[in-house]
């Protein structure tokens, strides 16, 4: 009963728009409380320190703010969850979420759905044991919003992607740090993001760019991913098996799959096993007649070159690098589509099409021959990607 | 002393509030979230209406770890709720849908020594639909919101004699929404002409003046444990739709999928068949398709609802023990599927 009283006093209003909660007895149900009675305008504040939360949490009014102590001080710890399918789940809009940590979630870390202006800023998702087939999928998971921000995000553990956007449209990721997830960064059937100034480094690969079939959103495009460093991918895949990512061979620098008009440039990439940057058309089979597998008006320039492709980690791939003259290149098209699909790799490194003669062609097909980028002019610049004010505000 | 005064205080406000509680109209159209179950007289105990709140069932329900299920709708006065076409039954602002759940000492016998755990309400109110759940004291007498949830161990003695125990969630207001959600509003979801038709329960509901519209279905639902109520693809189809469909729709929590598992989906990819994992983590278990046809094994639709770990096991809430009934209907749907 005194418990009860004390609890209750924790998580009262201390000053007008703050709720704030400390760890202790009851975490689960004040934390819980306080993102249920938060207003519009409101900021949970939770204390620094170590929060064993039971079941997942959720927050759905508009306009809130949910900030910690900092990454490393406020830990919310799912290590005991019993249910729920993320650590924490956010649908409503204009929310903030900065200076906390998950750690250890069964599924995804933190999740947005159809939260439209969501600012991740400064925080922490990650699975202290390392990277394993047993951990969640995703770190940072905003799905089907418009305007998503995240900014000085750090992922680790993720047995799909670090930080993952879906089906969203008006997307940056901007200095965050993904490590040793199967995914560093990955933006999936999306529509115009710039991914930029990130880490993605012992990942399985570092940064994608894939589309997929049968989605509500699909037909990704509009995608720049610049300036990032990405580099020392090689975390042995560890995803369960028939997740897309699964396919993704160790040792990936960019991977670009089944979008149109992605432009990679200036980014540093290197120390990748397989390669540094792979463009590919979606390869299994489908049967979805609004879906183009085929990557298009792809843009691969100015980018710093590492070493790259001693240990191409797919079937056949030490086959193809043999007939390559025993390295695999640094930058590879799967050449489906051919001319029409416009793809211009201008990188001074060794770029090599495979020239597959198909959407789902078999590997033993390939006549690998040294890329000549066409003589069609090169696409236009994309435009930079804004975010409405208060959302940059919100992530200062 | 204290605990002694207490008790007799819920006495009295127990034989004070029966037999019939008054319903409070008024509150329920208020924007009030009532700390106490008892101030909206809509029961007289956990399982037990008060009068003008009228008892309806599911032909196929939603499995909630065993658990026992009253359900109850109270409609304002002069008041009817509308049947049109299949879908959910259009009720006016002051309806209140009410829910309870418990278990009885032993399921063998579940009319004796029930217990009820929680009970929760949806209230639809000029601003929309909102969920309210509340939790029922040990003894029963009184039943407070918990708009955080709560969890509880509960123990029975199940079908097979055995006594099991679990840890029982009640889902705080934001679960509720998880499920009960339609694009952006929180909508109902159990009480659908297509799952209320049973032959009968529409047409009584429509002769005591409650509804208005075709007391029909066109295309009713099965009972998903009755052969002799549809085939076994109806039966799962039904149990799909219950316990899937209400998230994993077009328009549901679950649209982003891709894997829609509603009643009116057509047998596609997005029904599951050769349907691949999106977004799903070790969701997959290995597997490659959600649904692949003469092979349940094979299947990740099967695997995920066997599962009781969080992160793998569906659906996501108010579940922590397999349905076994269940998952050998939707696998014998999928062994028989060509």
């Amino acid at each position: 009963m005194q418990a009860a009283v004390i609890a209750l006093m924790a998580t009262a209003h201390v000053q007008a728009g703050t709720l704030r909660v400390e760890p202790g007895d009851g975490a689960q149900e004040r934390l819980q409380a306080a993102l249920i009675e938060a207003k519009p305008g409101d900021t949970v504040d939770i204390g620094a320190g170590r929060f064993d939360l039971t079941d997942g949490l959720s927050l759905d009014v508009n306009g809130v703010t949910v900030k910690g102590a900092g990454p490393a001080a406020t830990i919310l710890s799912f290590k005991g969850q019993k249910g729920a399918g993320e650590g924490l789940l956010v649908t409503s809009d204009d929310v903030v979420l900065r200076d906390f940590a998950v750690e250890d979630s069964r599924g995804d870390g933190i999740k947005s759905k159809g939260a439209d202006r969501i600012v991740y800023r400064n925080v922490r998702v990650e699975w202290t044991g390392g990277p394993k087939e047993t951990n969640g999928a995703y770190g940072l998971y905003p799905v089907e919003s418009t305007d998503v921000l995240i900014d000085g995000a750090v992922v680790k553990g993720a047995s799909d992607a670090g930080i993952y956007v879906g089906q969203s449209k008006n997307i940056i990721v901007r200095n965050s740090t993904a490590m040793y997830n199967v995914a560093g960064i990955e933006i999936e059937n999306s529509y115009s993001a710039d991914v930029h100034s990130n880490l993605a480094m012992h990942n399985t690969g570092g940064i994608l760019v894939f589309d997929l079939p049968n989605l509500p959103q699909q037909g990704g495009h509009a995608i720049r991913v610049f300036s990032n460093r990405v580099e020392k991918n090689d975390t042995p895949n560890f995803a369960p098996k028939g997740n897309i990512v699964a396919s993704v061979p160790t040792g990936t620098g960019v991977m670009v799959m089944a979008n149109r008009d992605v432009h990679v440039f200036s980014n540093i990439i290197g120390e990748n096993g397989t390669t540094n940057v792979m463009v590919v058309a979606y390869q299994s089979a489908f049967n979805d007649k609004n879906y183009d597998p085929n990557a298009r008006n792809i843009v691969v320039r100015d980018n710093q070159h590492g070493r790259a492709g001693w240990a191409p980690a797919f079937p056949g791939g030490a086959e193809l690098a043999a007939a390559l003259g025993g390295s695999f290149p640094s930058v590879l098209w799967d050449g489906v589509g051919g001319a029409a699909a416009n793809v211009h790799l201008k990188d001074a490194v060794l770029t090599v099409t495979l020239n597959l003669p198909s959407q789902g062609a078999a590997i033993s097909l390939a006549q690998p021959a040294a890329y000549a980028p066409p003589s069609t002019p090169p696409a236009k610049d994309l435009p930079t990607i804004l975010m409405p004010a208060a959302m940059e505000a919100a992530a200062k | 002393m204290k605990r002694a005064v207490v008790m007799a205080a819920a006495w009295v406000g127990l034989v004070s509030a029966s037999p019939s509680p008054q319903v409070n109209e008024a509150l329920i159209l208020s924007d009030a979230l009532p700390p106490r179950l008892q101030d909206f007289g809509l029961l007289v105990d956990g399982k037990t209406p008060a009068p003008g709140v009228v008892p309806y069932h599911l032909n196929t329900p939603l499995f909630s770890d065993y658990s026992m299920k009253f359900r109850f709708m109270h409609l304002p006065k002069g008041k009817k709720a509308k049947a049109v076409g299949d879908g959910l039954l259009d009720f006016p602002v002051g309806t209140v849908l009410i829910k309870s759940f418990g278990y009885p000492a032993d399921m063998r016998s579940p009319d004796k020594d029930m217990h009820i755990l929680e009970t929760r309400l949806l209230i639809h109110r000029a601003s929309g639909w909102v969920a309210l759940p509340y939790v029922w004291n040990a003894d029963g007498t009184e039943a407070t919101l918990k708009r955080a949830g709560q969890r509880m161990d509960v123990s029975w003695t199940h079908l097979d004699g055995q006594k099991r125990t679990i840890s029982y969630a009640v889902p705080n207001a934001n679960q509720c929404k998880g499920c009960h959600v339609s694009g952006a509003a929180m909508t109902p979801i159990g009480p659908k002409v297509r799952n209320l038709d049973d032959g009968h329960q529409l047409k009584a509901l429509a002769q005591a003046g409650l509804l208005s519209g075709k007391p029909q279905a066109v295309r009713p639902m099965p009972v998903w444990d009755k052969p002799e109520t549809g085939t076994v693809a109806l039966r799962a189809r039904a149990y799909l739709d219950a316990n899937c469909g209400h998230c994993h729709n077009k328009a549901g929590p679950a649209d982003t999928s891709g894997l829609w598992l509603d009643w009116d989906q057509p047998a596609d990819t997005n029904l599951g068949i050769g349907k691949r994992p999106t977004a799903a983590g070790r969701g997959s278990v290995g597997l490659d398709f959600a649904i692949k046809p003469g092979d349940p094994a094979a299947s990740y639709l099967v695997a995920r609802m066997a599962s009781t770990e969080p992160g793998i096991a569906m659906p996501e809430l108010s579940r922590s023990m397999t349905h076994e009934e269940g998952v050998a209907l939707v696998s014998q749907w999928i062994r028989e599927m060509k």
